[in-house]
């Protein structure tokens, strides 16, 4: 019996990733390390001196990790970036996860499949995550304008709210514009000419 | 817009312009192009998106795809260079420390002579020089690697080349994880604005006009849509032509800077299209001629001597065959391509597909199907040459 398989996952975010380390210990026994620093990433790695490397695709330091793959000193573990001939499908949903796999040479892919799976199921959730809470930040922000837009037009023109956003949105129409767009042109006027 | 549909990754720096400048001035739309541009947050990012298909071409340090032809880094897949993107464009940097013992050296920092300026660097230096490029397979890397060895200086015990991404590029040196580095504009004059670091060189002092990105597709993608690439080659090698005519700079800084592509201040990434550099916080200016070329003396001609070059000098560090090496190199420079699909546009045709590297120090005749042609020089600094019939 071989022994376990260690795996270094690189993330900032601290909830992220504990939520890529909850869902590898699902998929079975290992021993995993998270780094959050990319300062000296190459020697934090090498210091693990880790089977796999799991690093999310949108990371800039993700170059740093090119180079790891190529140097193989005689300190150095070889690490390819994962490619499965075999397994093109494996791959490519990899990527498509946003999740890139650095593995040491030989090692077999029915070891690296189960922890590539949980990986690009988290993935997957942890993207679709990040988009929900941009989404709902920037729909709270636009808000915020459009109120502040409707206020301005209530007392410079003496209307109530509901004419107010009547007129926000006729204006939005007739420009061919989103009612926030129109609303933050007219706070940042409101803004200038104060 | 209307136009078949494309999207071409690129990174944002200033020489992804030709990319930028053919969508938003309108090239790819006269050429029916819906040129879809999608960032990409790092190199091998970009590599492995291209060649999953995830996009059909891609902005690329021209050793990418070089390396990707002797199966190094990525997944095999064979990507093919239609055109060159920039000539040079880069910079080196040192940290103030650095540059402090430098000018106790004695150098001044004309910012001209690599040999005096490298010189005055290695006898600064008190232990290895740590660089920071931002590919392993980078211009970068194969200019310091040629310019310091030629002058003594051996890697890797005295020379560690590393990554670091470009916008890291800078904290790394105020970290002092790394000395110097060479990056591409702006962010050598961020490095300078930030107040970390001064600017030693320009790219161009080791060596005049060399290759730095390129315009990259699968090989695959290029052979089953002949349509679409012309397209492509047409309205990227347009832009070139438009971003060389000096009036339009302004311009093309002001588009640069939008939030959507480099999002950095448009002065800053003027002084790399006017090749017009502060090197310090002193405000030291520099003008340097041709410091990042698109167009002049056929710069898109995607020579296959310079990627045998590559190719030869990426063997030998890696401890490949270099033949072999320098054949699948050859091979992936689409200089049919660029003589099908961009003759009619009155663009020059070099005659051979390869030339002796190094050789030109000045101006250069050359024989072209239509008559003659003027090549830019493309020296080295210690006038090294490669014949690609002899290496």
């Amino acid at each position: 019996m071989s022994k376990k398989l260690s795996i270094v996952v690189v993330e900032a975010e601290p909830e992220r990733a504990a939520l890529i380390e909850a869902s590898l210990r699902e998929a079975g026994d290992f021993e995993i390390a998270v780094i959050a620093e990319t300062a000296g990433l190459a020697r934090r790695i090498s210091e693990r001196n880790p089977d796999v490397v799991l690093i999310d695709m949108a990371n800039p330091s993700r170059d740093m990790l090119e180079e790891m793959a190529l140097a193989s000193g005689p300190l150095e573990r070889p690490v390819a970036m994962f490619v499965d001939r075999e397994d093109e499908g494996m791959t490519k949903a990899a990527i498509d996860a946003g999740v890139s796999a650095y593995v040491v040479a030989g090692l077999r892919a029915d070891r690296i499949k189960p922890i590539l799976d949980a990986a690009v199921a988290r993935f997957h959730m942890i993207h679709r995550m990040r988009a929900e809470l941009a989404a709902t930040k920037r729909a709270l922000e636009e808000r915020k304008v459009i109120d502040r837009a409707k206020g301005l037009l209530m007392k410079a023109r003496g209307v109530d709210e509901d004419a107010a956003y009547a007129l926000l949105r006729k204006t939005a129409m007739d420009q061919g514009k989103r009612v926030a767009e129109v609303a933050q042109a007219l706070v940042t006027a409101a803004g200038l000419l104060a | 817009m209307s136009g078949a549909p494309i999207s071409v990754g690129f990174i944002p720096l200033v020489d992804a312009a030709p990319l930028i400048i053919a969508r938003e001035i309108g090239f790819a739309e006269e050429e029916g192009l819906d040129l879809k541009l999608a960032p990409a947050p790092s190199w091998s990012t970009l590599r492995d998106r291209l060649a999953m298909g995830q996009i059909e071409a891609a902005h690329m340090l021209f050793p990418m795809p070089v390396a990707a032809a002797l199966g190094l880094g990525g997944f095999g897949t064979r990507i093919d260079i239609l055109l060159v993107l920039s000539l040079n464009g880069n910079s080196i940097g040192v940290s103030r420390a650095l540059a402090e013992k430098i000018r106790a050296n004695g150098y001044e920092f004309d910012f001209t002579c690599a040999k005096r300026a490298g010189e005055a660097l290695i006898a600064a230096l008190d232990g290895p020089l740590r660089i920071g490029v931002p590919f392993p397979f980078s211009m970068h890397a194969e200019m310091l690697y040629h310019w310091l060895g030629a002058l003594g200086l051996k890697a890797p015990q005295d020379l560690d080349v590393r990554t670091v991404p470009p916008p890291l590029m800078a904290e790394a040196l105020a970290a002092g994880e790394i000395d110097a580095f060479c990056v591409g504009a702006p962010w050598g004059s961020i490095a300078v604005e930030t107040g970390v670091g001064e600017l030693l060189l320009p790219g161009t002092a080791i060596r005049a006009n060399a290759p730095e990105k390129v315009l990259a597709v699968r090989h695959d993608w290029a052979e089953a849509e002949p349509g679409l690439t012309r397209r492509l080659m047409r309205a990227t090698w347009l832009a070139g032509r438009w971003l060389a005519r000096p009036e339009n700079r302004g311009t093309a800084a002001e588009i640069l800077a939008l939030h959507e592509y480099l999002d950095l201040p448009a002065e800053l990434i003027e002084r790399s299209l006017t090749g017009e550099l502060i090197i310090s916080q002193r405000g030291e200016l520099r003008r340097v001629s041709g410091y990042l070329e698109f167009f002049e003396g056929a710069a898109a001609y995607p020579w296959a001597s310079q990627a045998a070059l590559v190719a030869s000098r990426l063997a030998a560090r890696m401890g490949l065959g270099r033949e072999e090496a320098m054949a699948a190199a050859r091979a992936i420079c689409r200089t049919d391509l660029y003589r099908r699909n961009l003759a009619d546009l009155g663009a020059e045709m070099p005659g051979a597909r390869e030339k002796i590297e190094g050789a030109m120090t000045e101006p250069t005749a050359v024989a072209t199907q239509s008559g003659k042609l003027i090549l830019s020089p493309d020296a080295f600094f210690d006038g090294w040459i490669f014949d690609p019939s002899n290496p």
